[in-house]
């Protein structure tokens, strides 16, 4: 790469243009030129274990021809190392061929090419914050000693803090085709992250807790240090629980990666292709009637909100279910050319070593609770749905009354298929007993089908907490999944 | 990749401000990928990336900065970056050994770079045809090509300098079968540290059928049973087990900062006396193999439990420059932006004797793992879970009926006093392993064994018993 790139002095829109600029004919061509600086510190013991700091640009070339999709990229725009405008024109120009050579080998596809520009506009979002890169290196070390610190002094059954880590990403992504889009963004994030073991006896349990934000000032070490702790100790004494049918509740965190599997059963491009439990079922019931799932990534809240998408279109804000019914997919171009709705604005890419593919950026459930009367603690005059306000943990465990409230789960990656709808992991969490917390629990799988599950959402909590990810977390019960331990 | 001087006077500034130990790592990787989907060739690309991570060492404290600029200019900066960590007593930087280190990387017979794109693309074509010609209630096919050339270089100041050259090849495929009970995937790769000879060995027609055959199994499948099992692993089946279950749990960095359940067990007996745990990064074409770590030590074979005794943990550089003992060739790092750390790379249980029939016939009830998907664990309390991805049920020692995917959930120190059966066959396959953010490629590998107690989660009521 060339230390004009590295240095932030030559405009990565510029360098996305002049790709664009280079379709020969009727070629279409998309350039997506992205930098990245970063600073990682892991603390253990009061003292740095390692300190990270680099900047990285990269460069991923689409290119269509008769339909046929070749794609090159390089993190080395210069091969010697030289500087200079004409290093940077010739690397260009050999990404740009590779992606022209590899067309060739594709298939022809009638819904192929990019993104065509639609009108809207993106919306304006503040997610960058000069002060995350302005923060001397020295005041973010602070955060992660300080961290490690407050985990050590926190309580005397804590054994051992293997790592207090800051880090923070500050994003620059410019994208140019030759349809004209011109799009260019920035973002900035951070997080304060730390693991914790305590015990009692020969007994070890551990936690993790984080804090995030989009610069250092938004980040706090209390908030990560208790969360880690809290979890840490809710498990002590736990024990394998019993096999058998029940309601589980759970934690936010957990509700995030169960949503981001649905997540994935809701990208158009896996459902045009029926690979999707949800293909097929557009106007239909697929889930309970109190359940609402919107992907929002112009709500600037969300961890991964954007203003454009990973092929320069304005994102924008989808319902995909509404009031249990199926009412659509996220979509990019091609996706959204095959099932005939057009892109909803909703590429996403890995990077740029990676082409785009559907997916949601910020997924929500809208709270509600279903009117049941199940237990003492459901609200008053609740047919249907019940009002939306004011539910969290407390109020979801004293509707549930008897069940599991799931802390954490393990194996999702395995054990939860957005294909078939199996969904089967490890939990570990605490019994619910008399509308409240009773013993820890450990070493059990919990399963159903996601299908089912949907079907069954008993409340969803108002507690939203955008966690680092393309789901929100908020407390949820769920009725009727099997857990499996003695 | 870059020249001995340069690389000599970049570790000099690395360690102006001072510093015990630096290194350059340079890295040129090439990659070559190709995807098939709906009888479609979607996509076929290519990378480049090259640049250099730099590391100073200071005390307990490590500096890193990467660049993809490679000149002298570039390199100097990262290391002053690097560097920043540095105080104290300056090392000095000894000269490298006249040539360097050039360990003998893995034979390739056809490089993938000289054959030519289309007959990588061919490849995708076959597995499409084979999968869907196999059987009718094959709906869709999914098929991904891969190729990686990856030079290495690991300069220090302590006058290590070495290189290595790695291939690796991959080719993976994915079927969706449909029938009356909903869908069903089916997964099968084959991934070796190798070139484009691989599929001289193993035909993508033959990956594309096993893939399809799992799926279409499924179809039929019951839920799995839900309770404590007895689980017989077949062959190269489930190798990811003991990776998960125990494998992270020796990784030195866990074990120096006592957050492992395997910490102050050497000499202990932590598993079943048949259990012999190797971590081997040698094993020609495994995929985790290579010719040195990505800290230039040579790859190597260590017993990590013998006959059921700990005797051994992994180590990288920094963890075993704390405990004054010498790395075990298991430092490996994603690529030259991320910072090495311990990783395993081909972890297996040696053969034991007896006949995995045998295995089967003295089984009244349990589940039989053809293959597993992933897992996860949690090295601290040595808790784990995998999903199975082909598993039958077994009755009255025989392999009866196909289940669908479930999680298994257990202990691993538990788990490793419960096999008590191992037969005398072996066979290994690759996986994708992710620790910290990082991804590399490793080995896992088992013969035919019985664990005699695993949580199964599935969603079918009634404990263990018929």
């Amino acid at each position: 790469m060339t230390r004009g790139l590295d240095d932030g002095s030559v405009d990565l829109g510029d360098v996305a243009r002049r790709i664009a600029e280079m379709a020969a004919g009727p070629e279409q061509v998309e350039a997506y030129v992205a930098r990245r600086r970063e600073t990682a510190v892991r603390v253990y013991d009061g003292a740095v274990e390692s300190l990270t700091s680099a900047t990285s640009t990269g460069i991923g070339v689409r290119v269509v021809r008769d339909g046929r999709q070749g794609f090159a990229s390089t993190g080395s725009l210069s091969a010697g190392g030289e500087a200079g405008a004409h290093a940077i024109g010739s690397a260009l120009a050999a990404v740009l061929d590779a992606a022209r050579t590899n067309a060739a080998f594709a298939s022809p596809d009638d819904n192929g090419g990019i993104a065509e520009p639609d009108g809207v506009a993106p919306a304006d979002l503040a997610l960058w914050r000069d002060e995350t890169v302005a923060t001397p290196v020295a005041d973010k070390i602070a955060l992660a000693v300080d961290l490690d610190r407050r985990l050590r002094d926190a309580d005397s059954r804590v054994r051992q803090v293997p790592s207090s880590d800051y880090g923070d990403v500050a994003s620059e992504v410019a994208i140019a085709t030759s349809a004209g889009i011109r799009a260019a963004t920035r973002r900035t994030s951070c997080h304060l992250s730390a693991s914790v073991l305590v015990g009692t006896g020969a007994e070890t349990q551990s936690g993790t807790g984080f804090a995030v934000g989009r610069a250092p000032g938004d980040l706090d070490a209390e908030e990560a240090a208790q969360d880690a702790l809290d979890r840490a100790l809710r498990l002590l004494g736990a024990r394998k629980g019993t096999s058998g049918e029940v309601t589980v509740v759970f934690d936010p965190r957990v509700t995030a990666v169960v949503l981001s599997v649905i997540a994935g059963a809701l990208a158009g491009d896996v459902a045009v292709k029926g690979r999707s439990m949800f293909t097929g079922r557009l106007g239909e019931s697929v889930a309970a009637g109190h359940v609402t799932l919107v992907d929002d990534p112009t709500d600037a809240r969300a961890f991964s909100a954007a203003s454009v998408d990973a092929e320069g279109m304005a994102c924008r804000r989808n319902v995909l279910v509404d009031a249990g019914v199926l009412r659509g997919f996220v979509h990019d171009s091609r996706s959204g050319r095959m099932a005939g709705t057009g892109s909803s604005g909703s590429a996403v890419r890995g990077g740029y070593a990676t082409t785009p593919g559907a997916g949601c950026r910020a997924l929500v459930l809208r709270p509600a609770t279903r009117g049941t009367g199940r237990g003492d603690g459901a609200p008053p005059g609740t047919g249907g749905i019940a009002g939306t306000g004011g539910s969290g943990r407390d109020e979801i465990l004293a509707i549930v009354g008897e069940g599991l409230y799931v802390q954490s789960v393990t194996g999702v990656h395995s054990g939860a298929n957005p294909v078939s709808g199996d969904f089967s992991v490890a939990a570990e969490g605490v019994r619910i007993a008399g509308g409240g917390f009773a013993e820890p629990v450990r070493e059990v799988t919990i399963a159903s089908t996601l299908q089912r599950m949907l079907a069954s959402v008993l409340a969803i909590g108002s507690d939203i907490d955008w966690l680092p990810g393309i789901a929100a977390g908020q407390t949820v019960a769920i009725e009727g999944m099997r857990m499996s331990g003695r | 990749m870059i020249a001995a001087d340069v690389v000599e006077r970049v570790l000099h500034e690395a360690l102006r401000r001072g510093g015990d130990l630096a290194e350059v790592f340079a890295e040129d990787r090439r990659s070559t990928a190709a995807t098939l989907d709906d009888g479609r060739v979607e996509e076929v690309a290519s990378s480049e990336e090259r640049g250099a991570g730099i590391r100073v060492l200071c005390g307990e404290t490590t500096g890193f900065a990467y660049t993809a600029d490679l000149s002298e200019r570039g390199l100097v900066e990262a290391a002053r970056t690097a560097s920043a960590v540095a105080r104290g007593r300056t090392a000095s930087v000894q000269e490298a050994p006249p040539g360097g280190s050039r360990p003998t990387p893995g034979a390739v017979r056809l490089p993938p770079e000289e054959v030519p794109t289309a007959d990588k693309v061919a490849l995708l074509r076959q597995a499409d045809d084979a999968a869907r010609a196999s059987n009718a209630s094959v709906v869709q096919v999914s098929a991904s090509y891969g190729d990686a050339r990856r030079r290495i270089l690991v300069a220090r100041s302590d006058g290590v300098f070495a290189e290595d050259d790695q291939v690796r090849t991959r080719l993976s495929v994915t079927c969706v079968a449909a029938g009356d009970s909903g869908m069903q995937t089916g997964f099968e790769s084959v991934a070796r540290t190798a070139g484009f000879e691989v599929f001289d060995e193993r035909t993508a027609g033959d990956v594309a059928g096993q893939a399809a055959r799992r799926a279409v199994a499924k179809l039929a499948a019951r839920p799995a049973p839900s309770g404590m099992l007895p689980v017989i692993l077949a062959a190269g089946s489930g190798g990811i087990l003991f990776h998960e279950a125990c494998g992270h749990g020796l990784e030195a960095d866990h074990i120096v900062k006592d957050a492992s359940v395997y910490a102050h067990k050497l000499g202990e007996l932590v598993a079943s006396p048949l259990v012999t745990l190797v971590d081997d990064g040698t094993m020609p074409g495994e995929w985790g193999a290579s010719a040195i770590d990505d800290e230039g030590w040579p790859a190597q074979r260590n017993v990590l439990i013998e006959r059921g005794v700990l005797t051994d943990y992994m180590w990288d550089l920094v963890r075993a420059r704390r405990e004054g003992r010498a790395p075990g060739g298991n430092g490996r790092r994603q690529s030259y932006r991320d910072l090495p750390m311990v990783r395993m790379t081909n972890t297996f249980i040696t053969a034991g004797e007896g006949e995995p029939d045998d295995i089967i016939a003295s089984t009244p009830y349990g589940v039989y793992v053809a293959k597993l998907g992933g897992g996860q664990v949690n090295t601290a309390t040595g808790d784990f879970v995998f999903g199975t991805v082909e598993a039958y049920l077994v009755e009255n020692g025989r392999v009866t009926e196909p289940l669908r995917d479930a999680n298994l959930v257990g202990n691993g120190p538990e788990i490793l006093r419960r096999v008590d059966a191992v037969a005398g066959d072996f066979a290994t396959s690759p996986g994708t392993c992710g620790k910290d953010g990082q991804n590399v490629p490793v080995g896992c590998g088992q013969p035919t064994l019985r664990i005699s107690g695993v949580t199964v989660g599935g969603t079918a009521g009634g404990e263990g018993a018929p």
